[in-house]
């Protein structure tokens, strides 16, 4: 789960700033994208590996933040396979699973306040117009929510396998955008009610 | 601190939600009770301007704009208050439009989870909490920004009763004081002032020992 993937510590990886960990990131992944020989990618491996165990984790920590996504990295690896050779598809799956885990070390190591600084840190000379503060809160909306959401989504298919209706998609989904919507509505005017300004949009 | 409705009325959707409220608050507890659907939510949400009115005036003390500077608003689900993954974090978000400094806000937030006896969840995942801690939680993040008053929409709907008992001391305990909307009449036996609203009006006001009687009669 994203929240619970950032894990309290103190190595120079947890205290590191948070945009130069989101450049550092960002400068990794075009990295092993365009500099795209089998050395790199080992060399990438190396790196992210290393960054684990400084920042004390485990390779199960490494597997948890990869395990969400494996299901698309099956249908990679086989799109691969037919496109191309069993070396292509290992190659380029591989790749995606360095990228993957190299953004969960900077996830496991950064709050989602400091994730947020971080973000606003690096939208500071963006132009006026770019709603920073907004964007900002956003992210850290979804940091919250994806958790809550997913327990709204077991309560409503437990409901639902209660009336043997939890394959159902339309007996699931439309429960869930409505309380997804309600809740949403209920949100905003949580953050009005905790905000100075009484009127947020003049 | 005195709160005052001067002839405010609601209308939405054509539908008159609240009617002609005229009230000076001034009382430190006061609880407010009606059935589903009488207006009770809408005339809490005016006291920090969520809602404004179609007409007439809401006035903390002298001032009718800011109302938000002034009071705080514990919602019925901690669920949708809490916006941020970390309880320290989350309790900042409050004191981010005020401009603090990084030494204010820290010590804010000590104090704050300090007078809850709730320090230790701290560092804690929000989402990860139980209902009764995530309730002193939302609580929290309306304290730390210091309101003058606070109002509670149905505060203990989703509390086992020992975390009911805690929250009720907490009310008792708390310095500001409170507006609270609430069905458990045994949490508000205790207030000094209980506004029964019906039908958009104001049907009763006075103690609690004559309010929730009549309440209770014309609903049974």
């Amino acid at each position: 789960m994203l929240t619970d993937l950032y894990i309290p510590g103190d190595s120079p990886l947890h205290r590191a700033r948070p945009a130069w960990k989101l450049i550092g990131l960002f400068l990794f992944c075009t990295l092993v994208f365009v500099l795209s020989t089998p050395v790199v990618l080992a060399l990438a491996f190396v790196v992210m590996a290393l960054g684990y165990i400084r920042a004390g984790l485990s390779a199960s920590h490494a597997f948890a933040a990869v395990r969400p996504a494996l299901f698309v990295l099956a249908i990679i690896f086989a799109a691969q396979l037919w496109l191309d050779d069993l070396a292509t598809a290992t190659y380029v799956t591989l790749r995606f699973v360095v990228l993957l885990a190299a953004a969960g070390l900077v996830t496991y190591t950064t709050s989602a306040s400091q994730f947020t600084e971080g973000l606003l840190s690096l939208l500071s000379r963006a132009p006026s117009w770019v709603p920073r503060e907004k964007i900002a809160l956003a992210l850290s909306l979804v940091w919250r929510f994806i958790p809550m959401i997913r327990g709204q989504f077991e309560e409503v298919r437990e409901a639902q396998r209660a009336r043997g209706l939890d394959r159902n998609m339309v007996a699931l989904l439309i429960p869930l955008i409505v309380r997804i919507l309600k809740t949403a509505d209920e949100v905003a005017e949580a953050i009005d009610a905790r905000s100075l300004d009484d009127n947020p949009d003049a | 601190m005195t709160m005052t409705f001067d002839r405010v009325s609601v209308t939405r959707g054509g539908r008159d939600v609240l009617r002609d409220i005229t009230l000076t608050l001034s009382e430190r507890r006061i609880g407010v009770i009606g059935d589903n659907g009488s207006g009770k939510s809408t005339f809490l949400r005016l006291f920090n301007g969520l809602q404004k009115p179609d007409t007439g005036t809401v006035r903390f003390g002298e001032t009718t704009n800011d109302l938000r500077r002034h009071v705080g608003f514990v919602f019925q689900n901690p669920d949708n208050q809490i916006v941020y993954p970390m309880v320290e974090e989350d309790l900042a978000f409050g004191l981010k439009a005020r401009k603090l400094s990084k030494a204010e806000t820290e010590t804010r937030i000590a104090e704050t989870l300090d007078t809850l006896s709730i320090s230790h969840l701290r560092s804690r995942l929000t989402h990860e909490l139980s209902g009764g801690e995530k309730q002193l939680v939302a609580l929290a993040g309306v304290l730390v920004t210091q309101p003058e008053l606070i109002v509670f929409d149905e505060p203990t709907t989703l509390l086992d009763l020992r975390n009911k008992m805690r929250f009720m001391q907490v009310l008792v305990d708390l310095a500001q004081p409170a507006v609270v909307v609430s069905h458990d009449l045994d949490l508000l036996m205790g207030f000094e002032r209980i506004l029964y609203i019906d039908d958009g009006q104001i049907a009763a006001d006075g103690a609690p020992e004559t309010v929730i009687p009549a309440y209770r009669a014309a609903r049974l």
